[in-house]
């Protein structure tokens, strides 16, 4: 099951400034973790030490948030395009 | 979907014989017409925020004929802002925002009432704030204010027009309207301040709060007008750089602590302590860290004692000014540790101190001892040594 994951902009710093990611997976979880295999650091800003996504990051398939569906175990088939959405907060451009 | 308020439906208002001139091209449409036009006139928006998306939102509403507009905002216009908050002009760097836009607004459109509120939204003042709105305009800079404004417009049943950028990429929304979704059906909680993104990934590019807060005002008008499909329950994402509209379903969270079915939050909190401490920003670890004052530095230069000297900041930054220290930005300092001679004593510098903080927490863990903090970072040099030196 070929699936997109899409990454958004606060992200892409670890990914190599890599926008998406194409993989296999059955569940939105296989397709996070072969993601955050690729790129490690990525892990502790989607998931706690408990492993449980943050509350701060969105995951969606396609335009269904998968905390409604069934979370991590959302099953993902063949062309789906899976979202990371982080809260962003900026208005104009912070610095410091 | 509509705002309907019991004041818009009582007063009496009609247009003049200049104001059907000035707003002749939207009467002459009917989506918005006579009625709509006096929808506009008779509403009441409060945008929260005149800067980067706060400018087109002003421009826009005072252009249509927003009747009754309210403008919040604490800060003082830099030169800096001027890159994206289109609504101020050279002349006006220095002045408070809140003026400035509302001198702008008021040139633009006379005929509308503009109100500006010159202070800082708190949990203390927001409900007083919004109860006099129909709309209220969320073009704020951070986590804080955000919850901040969500919570004040669940409470008070007022929709929420949402929009926040980052750097190339922007999100918009209406939240809080009744049956909706609210912000904290979104995200229940902000991130830790350790995971925000730094000054090493700040920036934006200045078309997009144009575009974004375009958007917020385009939703606005249609929530005034009743007209269209609102973004209530839609989350839109937009990509800059790929030129690309995405659309997310937004749903009200039943157990969200807002406006969940058994809500737990009932008033305003303090909104700093719910995102630990100050939500943009981390404080800079500076504990166990001895620092160097630029002076010091330049004074120990001038006496021929040079410490190493290591830039943690991004090359593109490097490039608006240095200090000619040995450049390796602090994201590939783990990896490029091997370069540095951990023997020489070592001084430190970034922006404005705190990335070069962290660079030492790190090289302390690896071994390193000679190390100071330049403190304030390059900002500092150039107000304390060199005044020639650019500041960004």
């Amino acid at each position: 099951m070929a699936v997109k994951v899409m990454i958004p902009t606060p992200l892409r710093q670890f990914t190599g400034k890599q926008s998406s990611f194409e993989c296999n997976a059955a569940t939105v979880g296989e397709a996070l973790s072969g993601l955050t295999g690729t790129y490690s650091e990525l892990k502790k800003h989607l998931f706690t030490d408990e492993g449980k996504i943050r509350s701060f990051v969105n995951v969606y398939v396609n335009d269904e948030d998968i905390r409604f569906l069934e979370k991590e175990n959302t099953k993902t088939k063949d062309g789906d395009t899976v979202s990371i959405v982080p809260s962003i907060a900026g208005g104009g451009a912070q610095k410091n | 979907m509509a705002i309907q308020t019991d004041a818009m439906k009582q007063q009496d208002v009609k247009l003049s014989r200049e104001e059907i001139q000035r707003y002749s091209r939207h009467l002459i449409m009917p989506e918005v017409g006579m009625e709509g036009q006096l929808k506009l006139k008779k509403a009441r928006v409060l945008t929260i925020g005149t800067g980067g998306l706060g400018a087109p939102l002003g421009l826009y509403l005072a252009a249509a004929g927003v009747g009754h507009l309210g403008l919040v905002d604490f800060d003082v216009v830099d030169s800096s802002n001027l890159q994206r908050q289109v609504t101020f002009t050279t002349a006006d760097v220095g002045k408070p925002k809140s003026e400035a836009a509302k001198a702008r607004l008021s040139a633009l459109n006379p005929d509308i009432e503009i109100v500006s509120y010159e202070t800082r939204l708190t949990s203390d003042n927001a409900l007083e704030l919004f109860r006099d709105y129909d709309i209220i305009v969320d073009g704020t800079d951070n986590f804080p204010t955000r919850f901040l404004v969500n919570d004040a417009c669940v409470l008070l049943g007022k929709p929420n027009v949402y929009g926040s950028i980052f750097r190339f990429e922007g999100q918009a929304t209406v939240f809080g309207y009744p049956g909706g979704p609210c912000y904290r059906c979104l995200y229940p909680e902000p991130p830790p301040p350790g995971l925000v993104p730094s000054c090493a990934e700040g920036g934006v590019l200045g078309v997009l709060p144009g575009i974004v807060g375009s958007i917020q005002a385009m939703e606005t008008i249609k929530l005034i007008l009743g007209t269209g499909d609102s973004l209530v329950g839609r989350l839109l994402l937009f990509d800059a750089l790929a030129m690309r509209f995405r659309e997310l379903k937004l749903k009200r969270n039943p157990e969200c602590p807002m406006c969940g079915d058994h809500r737990t939050i009932t008033k305003l909190i303090d909104y700093e302590e719910f995102c630990g401490i100050r939500g943009e920003e981390t404080p800079a670890m500076t504990e166990g860290i001895q620092e160097i004052t630029p002076t010091e530095l330049k004074a120990r230069q001038d006496r021929g004692d040079k410490p190493f000297l290591l830039d943690v900041r991004e090359p593109h930054e490097y490039q608006i000014c240095n200090l000619n220290g040995k450049l390796i930005p602090l994201g590939e300092l783990t990896r490029r540790v091997n370069e540095l001679d951990s023997s020489v004593e070592m001084v430190v510098h970034c922006r404005s101190g705190k990335r070069s903080a962290d660079a030492i927490h790190f090289l302390k863990t690896a071994g390193f001892k000679k190390l100071l903090n330049l403190k304030g970072g390059i900002l500092a040099w150039a107000d304390e040594v060199d005044p020639k030196m650019p500041k960004y």
